[in-house]
């Protein structure tokens, strides 16, 4: 039973989204089986690095319930895709760069004949060498991956704060490090999909799966020379995210496709082999750090050197790094730092967004220098990472001086607050017998919104309907994290309504307006703040238009409550749907813009960085894993996690805990499993028996606890974006806590058994 | 080949080949797509469906498999009271977010939830071990269930 108290701002209310999603009703673009669709299916060159000598379709068109087989040559556009970089093709016209690099694209009447078609498309490649880490790719003799991007480098980047390395001179401690981290897969389990058909008006519809409708238009537009006003998104709920539907997937394929089909419907959804193969991934990275600090512990100068893997081709590779390099130093004040970066073009599956993009690789460094420091020192970890956290008005390791809400020591004191904390010694000393216990910290931060040089903006729009209630036209897609069910909560709160009085239309081009990207933690913080402008617009109509009907003077007294406007004192009242009946159409809908905070002055010190750097908002957490080694098989048992964490004011406490507790489950699995590897480009681990994901049993009971700190005055009644910190924590907390338990230091994840047992024995 | 079995308590017969796929059928030829499809090979868990009172993998069964049988999916949940008990626990506990393993996730546990011992937390895990969630850390899925369990022990 729905309660029918209004929505409020800062209450657990439940998801709007999440009965439909229980009942299995609620419809995901993986859901949608036109009848009498096509399936459109591509054809993957299955080798690494090669060039195109001949493709033959012959065999494959000749196949019966075959509609077309297209290749590079059927493409009208520039064929080529990519958010920023456009250096992708939608089908290989010269070259593969990738073992998923499509070839061919296939439409059939079902199923099986579409996959009985893939495999009859004959093609004849000349292998290249293949450039298969980050070494070969960088020598000096290395085959060029792109022309015109020598030395295989996307980009590379250099910040220098204060005197850089002489900062060094003064140091009384110094540390070093060598650290590297896996690839991992969203392993989102809504596979990338999405329907398209042409329209009769010649318009091009497509319903996906996808982290960014609006820019899909133009990255269609631009591939397949199609103007992005005939070009139509719908976006409904997302089957997970995570940052590997931001970017084209199917959009281009299902594009070109429909292009062939006759004005039929095209399914297309890769297999979960086809989208471990060809999705993107998470960088893989390397990291050569060294901090130095006074013998009080006061931190004094960095120097880190980052190496990302980019694969095939660029996505948002460089700015991952640029992301990565700016959360280099933690969030911590060093007065002297040298950060640079690199991110290497490969032959590997092509690397792009993923949730804590770039950080979570250079968390793992940092924080584990943090505690090599403090054990060098003889200091408290957590005394040391308190002595140096960042407040307000501090300078970040980029060179930024922090001018929001910036809550790193507050989390920190409630985690020294914590029983985990308090009892360590005692909690150590009673392992049972083969188990050493201990106990790990990671200090954790993550910007929240587009960097510099990006407009981070949004349009929203609400709407009264004729009937008297609420429509909310989101135009930011819902991966699952929740913000549109963020936005009933705004409009429910704003409006005094209840949740069954405010419903919400997910994304759609043509009804909503751009408002950018799923991603960068900024979905519920920018469009919140335009949807807030709509609705109070929308409220002082409603109030207007009820002071007039009811003969009343000024609006004193009068108020919003569920299903209608209220005048107390004289005892009035109209229902939302009779002030409806009195307003215009145009009247009933309000539209607010909302331009969130960017920085525009990048530090003179930065070298090489092109947009996506810095940022002005950050959230902040500490966590602390407690764990059992077992001393005779390496094995790590996960016993307790504990996460605070600085989002502002928060919105809607279980929501909030949702996703702490997912970011933390995805750094976990990252921590302890998730391995996705590649040999000489061939994926060796195409599906959930060869990569694994944390299951119930794997993950420890996370326990979730808001920062008592200050709100973001800049965000939507005091929030800040929260959806990527979480994943930064427990990769370097549970190291941390493997060497804390057994003195083993572990600095290449995932951190297994294996590793484990071979640091132990040596 | 002709199938006859009790879809959601009600008498059903189709037509289809006797290898289609029951994930397949389910979705594409009944129209009942709150079964999801994670992986195709039966690692993920989500397609979960009940045969017979017990939890299958509907990307692994055959059509032909369903002969003779009660098969139960997520649609099947609004009718019975510990199916709407179970659906109000996901929603109401924060169990779901993307939600595209929930409806496997709640067949996995109504198996739980009827047999006859009380259910622990461990046990409740255990139980679920087989389907995959990549959104919530399993915190909340395992508090609805529990919740769904206190409420069949309270009833």
């Amino acid at each position: 039973m729905q309660s029918t108290r209004p929505l409020t701002i800062g209450t657990s209310a439940p998801r709007g989204d999440a009965a439909a999603k229980a009942a299995g009703t609620e419809p995901y673009a993986a859901d949608r089986y036109p009848a009498d669709c096509l399936w459109a299916g591509a054809v993957r060159s299955n080798l690494p690095a090669g060039r195109i000598i001949a493709i033959d379709t012959t065999a494959a068109a000749a196949l019966p319930g075959v509609v077309k087989v297209l290749t590079a040559a059927d493409v009208v556009g520039s064929n080529r895709q990519g958010i920023i970089h456009k250096d992708m093709p939608v089908l290989c016209d010269q070259q593969v760069r990738y073992s998923g690099d499509p070839l061919a694209l296939v439409l059939a009447e079902d199923r099986s004949i579409l996959q009985q078609a893939v495999k009859l498309v004959r093609f004849e490649l000349e292998p290249l060498v293949g450039l298969f880490d980050l070494d070969s790719a960088l020598a000096p003799d290395a085959p060029l991956i792109h022309e015109g991007q020598p030395g295989n480098l996307l980009a590379q980047a250099s910040i220098c704060k204060g005197t850089g390395l002489d900062g060094f001179s003064d140091c009384d401690v110094v540390v070093e490090g060598s650290f590297s981290t896996p690839v991992q897969a969203h392993a989102f389990l809504e596979t990338e999909s999405g329907v398209a058909r042409l329209e009769e008006d010649g318009g091009l519809l497509l319903e996906v799966s996808t982290q960014s409708p609006f820019r899909d238009r133009f990255e269609i537009s631009h591939a397949l020379g199609i103007p992005w006003g005939k070009i139509r998104i719908v976006a409904p709920s997302l089957g997970g995210g995570f940052g590997g539907k931001d970017g084209a997937t199917v959009q281009c394929l299902l594009g070109l496709a429909a292009q062939h089909a006759n004005g039929r419907w095209v399914r297309m959804q890769w297999d979960r082999e086809e989208s471990f193969k060809a999705g993107y991934k998470r960088h893989a990275c390397k990291m050569e750090y060294r901090l130095g600090a006074s013998a009080d512990g006061t931190l004094q100068a960095l120097h880190a050197r980052l190496w990302y893997d980019t694969g095939a081709y660029a996505h948002l590779g460089a700015e991952v790094m640029e992301l990565g390099m700016e959360h280099a130093g933690g969030p911590y004040r060093i007065p002297h730092t040298q950060i640079d970066g690199w991110c290497v073009y490969t032959n590997n599956p092509t690397a792009g967004a993923m949730r804590a993009f770039g950080v979570c690789q250079a968390t793992f460094g940092f924080e584990s220098m943090m505690d090599l420091l403090a054990a060098k020192l003889g200091m408290d970890p957590l005394e040391l990472r308190l002595k140096n956290a960042l407040v307000r008005g501090d300078e970040n390791c980029a060179g930024m001086r922090l001018t929001s809400s910036t809550g790193i020591k507050t989390c920190l004191e409630q985690l020294q607050q914590h029983p985990f904390w308090q009892q360590q010694e005692q909690w150590k000393a009673a392992a049972p017998r083969f188990k050493q216990r201990g106990i790990g910290l990671a200090a954790v931060f993550n910007a929240a919104g587009y960097g510099g040089g990006v407009r981070d903006a949004a349009t929203a729009k609400i709407e009264l309907t004729a009937d008297g209630s609420f429509v909310v036209h989101n135009a930011v897609a819902d991966m699952g994290q929740g913000n549109s069910a963020a936005f009933q909560q705004i409009a429910g709160h704003i409006l005094s309504q209840d949740a069954a009085r405010i419903t919400l239309k997910q994304p759609d081009t043509r009804t909503a307006y751009p408002s950018g990207s799923s991603s960068a933690g900024r979905t519920t913080y920018t469009f919140g703040k335009a949807l807030i402008t709509a609705t109070e617009e929308l409220r002082s109509r409603l109030l207007n238009m009820a002071g007039m009907v009811l003969f009343l003077q000024g609006n004193d007294g009068l108020e919003l409550q569920p299903g209608k406007v209220v005048h107390p004192p004289s005892n009035k009242e109209i229902t939302l749907a009779q002030l409806a009946g009195y307003m215009q159409p145009e009247e009933r809908v309000c539209l607010g813009q909302y331009v969130a905070p960017t920085c525009k002055d990048i530090p003179p010190t930065a070298k090489g960085f092109f947009i996506g750097f810095p940022h002005v908002i950050f959230g902040y957490g500490a966590h602390l894993v407690r764990l059992e080694v077992d001393s005779l098989t390496g094995q790590l048992t996960l016993c307790d996690y504990l996460a605070v964490t600085d989002g502002g004011r928060v919105l809607n406490p279980m929501m909030f805990d949702q996703q702490v507790q997912g970011g933390v489950a995805q750094g976990l699995g990252y921590a302890l499993m998730e391995d996705f590897t590649v040999q000489n480009g061939v994926v060796k681990t195409p599906d959930f028996a060869t990569y694994l994901i944390p299951g119930s049993l794997d993950v420890p009971e996370i326990i979730s606890i808001p920062a008592q700190g200050e709100p973001e005055e800049t965000g939507p009644f005091g929030m800040k974006g929260i959806g990527e910190v979480a994943m930064n924590g427990p990769l370097p907390a549970v190291a941390n806590a493997v060497a804390d338990a057994c003195g083993v230091r572990l600095c290449h994840g995932p951190l297994t058994p294996q590793r484990v047992l071979v640091g132990q024995t040596g | 080949m002709k199938i006859q079995c009790n879809l959601n308590g009600t008498p059903t017969e189709f037509n289809c080949l006797p290898d289609r796929r029951v994930i397949d059928l389910l979705r594409e030829d009944l129209g009942l797509t709150g079964s999801k499809e994670g992986c195709g090979t039966g690692e993920c868990g989500a397609c979960t469906i009940l045969v017979d009172g017990l939890p299958k993998l509907a990307c692994l069964m055959l059509a032909a498999q369903l002969e003779g049988t009660q098969v139960e999916t997520v649609e099947a949940l609004q009718q019975t009271e510990q199916g709407r008990t179970l659906m109000a626990a996901f929603s109401e506990e924060g169990a779901v977010q993307c939600g595209y393993c929930i409806p496997g996730m709640e067949m996995a546990s109504l198996a739980l939830l009827r047999q006859d011992e009380p259910l622990t937390r461990e046990q409740i895990k255990e139980g679920l071990s087989g389907n995959l969630c990549r959104c919530t850390g399993y915190v909340k899925i395992v508090d609805a269930v529990e919740r769904a369990a206190r409420v069949k022990g309270e009833g």
